[in-house]
């Protein structure tokens, strides 16, 4: 039994040809991938929003914008 | 692979292509820290993170979707054919010649050995692309924004302007003899062109221009991390040129055989000549920088970045003095070009990266029309000669076409969903603000713990 189409490397090596396991299966991969690729796209996309919303609630008063930048200030620290 | 001398040959070019990987990996390292250095302290994590995270993201999808279109579209496709499906098989995400493989009856094409690190070498080049823009536009984008625009640039727009001008049968080669090496114009022109796109539609950050319209300049927080950043990327560079080439080829027209180093339309070429060229124009960009800059060190190293590009589109060709001045002239239009589009359109290219990259490389596909003119574009002599004329078309394809207009126009889609400028309250504060108060916060109360823990001693 073996996951990959070949056994052992006796015979003629060309003949193996691909050599990573569950050869068949590289149409299923690819459609896994791509949904992965855009779920995570989609969920960092919300992610941010929620913070900076967050972030806009919590710091961005003006007061708090004044202090935040007045410490960078170098004549206002 | 059943004789000594073809295996050799076969698994030197696979070498090859992985050592220019892992040279070309030091240019990304280099615009994480030149683009940090570049940031102000409130926006430095969340500009490391935006750079880093779009490796992945371009990865995954050079993987699924971009290789496969270098292959399939070199004739437009409907310009000079269709899409080239044959040709473009063992490139497709789902191919057993996208993994490991061992060659054989179902590899004729012999690309077990080659695909991946030809992937991966064009990859590194969809990250130099990605990366570009993600230095111009610091401190003020959304990073899911930027990622779509990464993805956009670095696994479509480019690999399709590779497809046209970068590959032995591009209908760009073929109709207007484009010849363009070390990608002048087919990386740092399309690239500075999409910043450019995107940076008309996101706008200047809070303050770089003063009411009445004078730019004022945000200098790097960190002048030692960009200059440290900037020397990798010359670093990686080298690897991006030898990754340029292809390393044995037979370029014996009729009769015989003749092996030598081809660029990628598989004319001839030598490793020595373009390692002169790259450095004869590191050189001329560098002293041109120190000139037009009077000395400032952050354009003193970005020129010579534009240097080398402005001389990339034939440094294949051209003998190392006329690199060196091409790399002069090249400098000065770039710097002259940013400051006028900087005061007259009031953009802020945070790092000058459409000015090094965009305008340079334009400036280098056109020169290279002139300084090439009548040279054969192709090994096949039924393709147009080099001329000026496909050059300053070239150029306006790379830059325009396929650059300043796809990110234009995406940046517009993205902003009309409010993907891609952050909250002004968020850009004041600073992006990592928030983050860095709340660690302020947690840190606080570890010292409050500690000083309990004290004073239950001293009882």
């Amino acid at each position: 039994m073996s996951t990959g189409s070949f056994e052992n490397w006796a015979g003629n090596i060309l003949e193996i040809g691909p050599i990573y396991p569950f050869v068949g299966s590289e149409f299923i991969l690819f459609l896994a991938g791509m949904a992965f690729w855009i779920a995570w796209q989609i969920w960092q996309i919300g992610l941010e929003k929620r913070t900076y919303n967050q972030e806009k609630q919590q710091f961005g008063n003006a007061e708090v914008l004044r202090k935040i930048v007045g410490a960078e200030d170098p004549k206002n620290p | 692979m059943d004789n000594e001398l073809s295996s050799l040959v076969v698994i030197f070019t696979e070498f090859y292509y992985w050592l220019t990987v892992v040279l070309m990996f030091l240019i990304h390292v280099g615009f994480c820290m030149y683009e940090v250095g570049a940031s102000r302290h409130k926006n430095h994590m969340h500009t490391l993170m935006k750079n880093t995270m779009l490796i992945p993201l371009v990865t995954i999808t050079f993987f699924f979707f971009g290789w496969w279109i270098y292959f399939a579209f070199p004739n437009g496709p409907w310009i000079t054919g269709g899409i080239t499906f044959e040709d473009a098989m063992q490139a497709r995400a789902w191919d057993p010649l996208m993994g490991a493989h061992m060659g054989g009856a179902g590899d004729p094409g012999g690309w077990a050995r080659i695909n991946g690190v030809f992937w991966a070498a064009f990859l590194l080049f969809s990250w130099t692309a990605a990366s570009i823009v993600s230095g111009s536009v610091i401190e003020r984008i959304q990073s899911g924004g930027f990622w779509i625009l990464a993805v956009a640039i670095g696994s479509v727009f480019w690999i399709i302007d590779a497809a046209w001008g970068w590959h032995s049968g591009g209908w760009m080669v073929r109709l207007l003899g484009y010849h363009d090496a070390y990608a002048s114009g087919v990386i740092h022109a399309i690239a500075g062109g999409f910043a450019l796109g995107v940076l008309a539609v996101l706008g200047p950050r809070i303050g770089k221009f003063a009411a009445d319209g004078t730019p004022r300049n945000i200098n790097p927080r960190n002048p030692w991390l960009v200059t440290i950043g900037l020397f990798l990327i010359y670093t990686g560079f080298w690897g991006f040129y030898v990754a340029c080439n292809v390393p044995i080829w037979d370029v014996q027209d009729g009769d015989g055989v003749f092996f030598s180093a081809t660029n990628i339309y598989l004319a001839p070429t030598t490793l020595s000549a373009i390692t002169m060229n790259f450095l004869m124009s590191l050189a001329g960009g560098l002293m041109a920088g120190y000139w037009v800059s009077k000395g400032d060190a952050f354009w003193t190293y970005s020129s010579g970045l534009a240097g080398i590009i402005a001389a990339s589109a034939g440094n294949d060709l051209y003998h190392p003095i006329q690199a060196m001045l091409i790399a002069i002239v090249g400098v000065i239009f770039m710097y002259n070009t940013h400051y006028f589009v900087e005061r007259k359109f009031k953009i802020d290219d945070a790092v000058g990266a459409v000015a090094v990259h965009g305008y340079a490389g334009f400036f280098g596909v056109v020169i290279a029309g002139f300084m090439l003119w009548g040279y054969p574009s192709s090994p096949d002599a039924s393709f147009a000669s080099i001329n000026p004329l496909g050059q300053f078309l070239g150029a306006i394809i790379m830059f325009g076409v396929l650059g300043f207009l796809p990110g234009w126009i995406i940046a517009k889609i993205l902003n009309g969903m409010g993907l891609l400028r952050i909250p002004h309250e968020v850009e004041l504060m600073g992006l990592d603000m928030a983050a860095s108060i709340e660690s302020q916060k947690e840190e606080q109360g570890i010292i409050d713990a500690e000083r309990e823990a004290i004073a239950k001693l001293g009882n």
